[in-house]
């Protein structure tokens, strides 16, 4: 048994993507399945079929930008146990017409409060921020959005 | 299709019931409709029970041999919280196929104090958990982003959505079927606790244990039984989900397929917004009843804001027009998922029949009565009843 442990274990724990549309490599970056015939983009990369239209194995695989604007936002001041808050969720248009949920970082929840027409089509770029460490120690890395420098 | 009427009608008050069984709380509110609509359930033809966080347990069946195994069809629904709702439909239908003169919906649940849902993701390893480091699935925050729309795209207040609260914690209080029956100012709506900005504490409906029940007929068992009695006909019971839209899978749109549901019950009801007597409309959040405003028609586009602060909504006994949840909605009643859609049905029909129950907040000469629901994935029911 110790054996067999030490051959599974010679893959050195590294850095793994939260959800499969992210991609770290060369740089951190989403991915999107765009259909052939309607142009619908999804973040799903195994779709079989496009709920647009229901056309039929003609995705093809796109990156998206890592540029994008808010559509609207919630700061969440009660979560489950354990979970430290306010934190704020937000959804991200991106420019190829498909649109992401994710964390506003790098803001001032108490501003957006107060100011919450601030936020709406705000310029935001995506920063990949490891989460959490997993069973098999790989940090683990999630895409998050924060006001644009430029 | 044939016509199709509520014979009878039953509910249990909605709130905590940690010493009884989900087939219990069915069976209770099951009862109280037999009686009402002075058939037994020997009369009964088909049954349909909505239940969603027991939904693999046979929960129609449970209450069958509670309250009698006759053998007959039995549909467990599960559709979010548009499961009681869809089981009343599934009756309604059954009804008005011409299969079926006599058909039994249940609708129940029992959440205690479950507290929060929706979120959470990860699989098996919680460290690829979404919450919290990709958003928030959240309900709160997800009809509170739903408000934050009409926000946008309107400029609607936070007082707009907190004036929304303060009408249906008074309605409430003269509800005595509601979990919640105390009054809230404006102020206690603001500055209550923020749970998902822009909702507070009080703009959150509450979790909870209910049930109710209906019985459908037809109209040949309507006179051998409802003689001399007032008796609503449903006029249109229509269900739709959601239509592909550009967000919608990553901010669940609410709106579209409500609006969808709105106009096909209208035509095929042959009436429009302006002939709806009360709406019993799905509040789980303060701010989701404020798009439904609009999504039902009972104002323009845009004009949401306007309408709470000229009084649509309230009751007309307090001085408003177009009254919205007068049973104090999810908000206050309470929203005992699988109940929710049979009950907002029970309460409608109680208006239109000027049944006792409803007797201390009776909206006078309701002729239509309006009852939406939307279950978040998504599923939207709107059922229109008339006399």
């Amino acid at each position: 048994m110790a054996e067999q442990s030490k051959t599974e274990s010679t893959e050195q724990p590294g850095k793994r993507p939260i959800l499969p549309f992210l991609k770290l490599e060369p740089t951190p970056h989403l991915v999107g399945s765009k259909c052939g015939k309607c142009g619908a983009v999804y973040l799903d990369l195994k779709r079989m079929a496009c709920s647009k239209c229901g056309a039929t194995n003609q995705f093809t695989q796109i990156p998206l930008s890592n540029k994008g604007n808010v559509w609207v936002f919630s700061v969440i001041h009660q979560s489950f146990p354990g979970i430290k808050t306010p934190y704020v969720t937000a959804i991200v248009d991106l420019p190829e017409g498909v649109s992401v949920k994710s964390n506003l970082v790098d803001i001032d929840p108490d501003e957006l409060q107060k100011n919450p027409q601030q936020a709406f089509g705000m310029p935001v770029e995506m920063v990949a921020n490891v989460v959490s460490k997993d069973r098999q120690g790989n940090e683990v890395v999630a895409f998050q959005y924060r006001p644009s420098k430029n | 299709m044939r016509n199709v009427y509520v014979l009878g009608t039953g509910m249990i008050k909605f709130g905590r019931y940690p010493d009884k069984s989900v087939p219990e709380l069915g069976s209770e509110a099951a009862l109280i409709a037999l009686k009402d609509a002075g058939v037994t359930i020997q009369d009964v033809e088909l049954f349909a029970s909505g239940n969603l966080f027991q939904s693999n347990a046979m929960i129609g069946q449970r209450i069958l041999q509670q309250i009698g195994q006759t053998g007959i069809p039995v549909v467990n629904v599960s559709n979010a919280c548009a499961t009681g709702s869809t089981a009343f439909r599934e009756a309604y239908m059954a009804v008005a196929s011409g299969m079926y003169d006599i058909t039994m919906a249940v609708g129940v649940e029992q959440m205690g104090k479950q507290g929060l849902l929706g979120g959470g993701g990860g699989g098996s390893d919680p460290a690829y958990a979404t919450e919290e480091r990709l958003g928030s699935g959240l309900m709160p925050a997800v009809f509170g982003q739903a408000g934050m729309e009409h926000m946008r795209k309107y400029g609607t207040t936070l007082e707009h959505f907190a004036k929304i609260s303060v009408k249906s914690h008074k309605h409430a209080t003269r509800n005595p079927f509601s979990q919640y029956r105390n009054e809230v100012t404006l102020e206690d709506v603001l500055n209550a606790r923020m749970v998902a900005f822009p909702n507070t504490l009080y703009m959150c409906c509450p979790t909870g244990d209910g049930a109710a029940a209906a019985i459908l007929v037809s109209e040949d068992k309507l006179k051998q039984y409802a003689a001399g009695r007032k008796r609503a006909r449903v006029a249109a019971s229509v269900l739709t989900s959601d239509p592909y839209t550009e967000r919608d899978l990553t901010l669940p749109d609410v709106s579209t397929l409500t609006r969808r549901a709105a106009k096909k019950a209208y035509e095929i009801a042959g009436i429009g917004p302006q002939d709806v007597s009360l709406t019993e409309l799905h509040d789980c959040f303060a701010t989701a009843e404020l798009v439904h405003y609009e999504n039902l028609g009972l104002c323009g586009d845009g004009e949401a804001g306007k309408f709470i602060d000229q009084g649509g909504g309230m009751h007309p006994g307090l001085g408003g027009k177009s009254p919205v949840n007068v049973s104090g909605g999810l908000l206050s009643k309470g929203h005992p998922l699988g109940a929710t859609g049979v009950a907002n049905i029970c309460e409608v029909v109680w208006h239109l029949t000027e049944d006792d129950r409803a007797k201390e907040r009776l909206v006078p000469n309701a002729k239509v009565g309006m009852a939406h629901v939307i279950g978040l994935g998504s599923a939207c029911t709107i059922h229109l009843l008339t006399v």
